[in-house]
């Protein structure tokens, strides 16, 4: 069901909250197993949360926009109360102390917190398969990944678990899993949301984002969660409230995109939606963004610095998992993080330190910033002369689990097309265009950073026409 | 290629202790993942400044005053070891009962 049912159904006493949400729990009880989008089902709290939600209707009282919406929450957001792992061995015994900027703003909508779900170790993969808790399968076809580091919230949703998902996207987190589980995901504009209380990756790239079923659902909860916020002073005050007035949108293709590498089938796919956008009057252009090709080389060492500091404070000692072996300080730091941390993030935090240690640091760091800010002058040049960029938002459909698990290089190729966005901080969603067999090819969309509607009615536009 | 003393070096700053297995792996990943990293320098940056962050960020400052949030006990129960309400650690200038 979409959001905008749910609300139709509950308004019009189709069915109680209770017992829309317990339908949802006992799916999950049934299914998920096989899946393994959840790391922790919120069963209690949510039966107790829609039994608030049915009180307040029966009241006669006013039933806020999300109300009775069951949405699933990536397991690196903090919700009050809720055990909170990001999917690390470090951190199976915390528990959150506070909600999430964006959690307090949902649930004062009435949203329904049904569970935390699984994803990469800290966000840290492109396919789940990094998770200390197992990895999640793609609901479309189970010898699949569903891509990541959003892969529970995007499984889940694709399974019918919730009817929407809060993931987070840091290199193509959000956008990569929606486009590989048939969804729309959007990166919102770095400062659009409030990162209080999400897990820090990288924080310069960091955002918090909506999976939805459908545009106008992503726009629902995006509306919700977005906002300045005190407690993020990243957060931004103000932005476009309104879609493009024109008559014609006009948007650009970059040739680098659609270059060698790109899977036949996606690139058939995103020429069928090119068509059939031109044939509603969008007028399309080809543009170029040279230094987007230099994209996943920068993106791998900005990500590793800023993730190796953030990682720092997991050290044993005032929360998570600690080792108290050995005799010293100094033993607890390192056999509590051998322990806690798996394979991939232990890669980050090397690179991430060799590229900031003394010697290097000008030659790696320095060098990454001065590229990003080529990439970023890239996507300011192209939108004086565009409104959009569509691009396909992975190279490739879904791969195999296995597949390239133990081969870092070729996990980190799989954010081609959409590390730029986080780079430059620019809104960039990605919706479902034309399947290729049972799997569906993602259309990633990139806008003006604070444009996010003119993104959604870009994207609302393609829907009805496709 | 980065030597096993390098990825030895590293380890120690990241406080990170590492099998020999682990080392040789790191060894192999990280040469490849730095190769790949070359390619930056094909661009020329010699007229570019560093950009740390995409938006323009002014400081925000706002006064520095405590506020009752109620997660004192939670917070304390979130310890891994502890005297009455105290964080217990280890020694810090001490190595073990020296």
């Amino acid at each position: 069901m979409t959001i905008s049912e749910i609300k139709q159904g509950i308004a019009d006493r189709k069915f109680t909250a209770q017992e829309l949400i317990f339908s949802y729990l006992e799916k999950i009880e049934k299914e998920d197993g096989n899946i393994n989008s959840f790391i922790t089902v919120c069963r209690e709290k949510a039966l107790k949360q829609a039994a608030a939600i049915d009180k307040t209707a029966k009241d006669g009282g006013q039933l806020p926009e999300l109300a009775g919406v069951p949405i699933a929450v990536k397991d690196n957001i903090l919700v009050q109360g809720e055990r909170c792992t990001a999917g690390s061995k470090i951190l199976d015994n915390y528990i959150a102390t506070y909600d999430a900027a964006v959690i307090r703003k949902l649930k004062a909508c009435g949203a329904i917190i049904i569970g935390k779900a699984n994803l990469d170790e800290f966000a840290m993969g492109s396919s789940g398969e990094y998770s200390a808790y197992g990895h999640t399968k793609n609901p479309l076809d189970s010898r699949l990944v569903p891509g990541g580091s959003s892969s529970g919230p995007a499984a889940a949703l694709a399974a019918g678990f919730c009817a929407g998902a809060l993931g987070s996207d840091t290199g193509g987190s959000i956008r990569q899993p929606a486009s590989f589980c048939g969804l729309v995901g959007l990166k919102p504009s770095y400062g659009a949301v409030s990162r209080y209380g999400l897990i820090s990756l990288a924080s310069s790239l960091d955002q918090i984002g909506p999976l939805a079923k459908n545009v106008q659902d992503a726009e629902t909860i995006f509306d919700a969660i977005s906002g300045k916020d005190q407690q993020d002073s990243t957060s931004a005050a103000s932005f476009a409230t309104a879609p493009l007035e024109t008559a014609k949108l006009k948007i650009g293709i970059p040739r680098e995109y659609f270059a060698d590498g790109l899977d036949q089938g996606v690139k058939a796919a995103l020429e069928k939606a090119i068509k059939k956008l031109k044939e509603a009057n969008c007028e399309f252009v080809e543009i170029s963004l040279p230094h987007s090709r230099y994209g996943i080389a920068c993106y791998q060492i900005i990500l590793p610095a800023e993730s190796s500091s953030n990682l720092a404070r997991y050290d044993g000692i005032r929360y998570g998992v600690s080792q108290r072996t050995g005799n010293s300080l100094e033993d607890i730091y390192l056999s509590s993080r051998e322990k806690g941390f798996g394979v991939e993030v232990k890669r980050r935090i090397m690179l991430g330190t060799y590229a900031l240690s003394s010697g290097f640091y000008e030659a790696y760091y320095t060098r990454a910033q001065k590229v990003r800010r080529l990439i970023k002058d890239d996507f300011t040049k192209a939108f004086l002369e565009v409104d959009f960029i569509i691009t396909p938002t992975s190279p490739t459909l879904p791969f195999r689990i296995g597949e390239r698990q133990e081969n870092p290089l070729a996990m980190y190729l799989s954010d081609l097309y959409t590390v730029s966005a986080n780079l430059a901080g620019v809104p960039a969603i990605s919706i479902p265009c034309y399947n290729v067999g049972k799997l569906s090819v993602g259309l990633q969309i990139i806008g003006r950073p604070f444009r996010e509607k003119e993104i959604f009615s870009l994207a609302k536009l393609f829907e009805k026409i496709k | 290629m980065i030597s096993q003393e390098e990825i030895k070096y590293i380890a120690h700053l990241a406080k990170l202790s590492l099998s020999g297995k682990e080392i040789k792996s790191l060894q192999e990943n990280l040469s490849g993942i730095l190769d790949y990293i070359e390619k930056l320098k094909q661009v020329d940056i010699s007229a570019i400044q560093p950009l740390s962050h995409c938006m323009d960020l002014e400081n925000e400052l706002r006064q520095d005053e405590t506020e009752e949030t109620g997660e004192d006990e939670a917070i304390v129960a979130a310890f891994p070891e502890r005297q009455d309400r105290l964080n217990k650690v280890k020694g810090v200038f001490i190595n073990g009962d020296q």
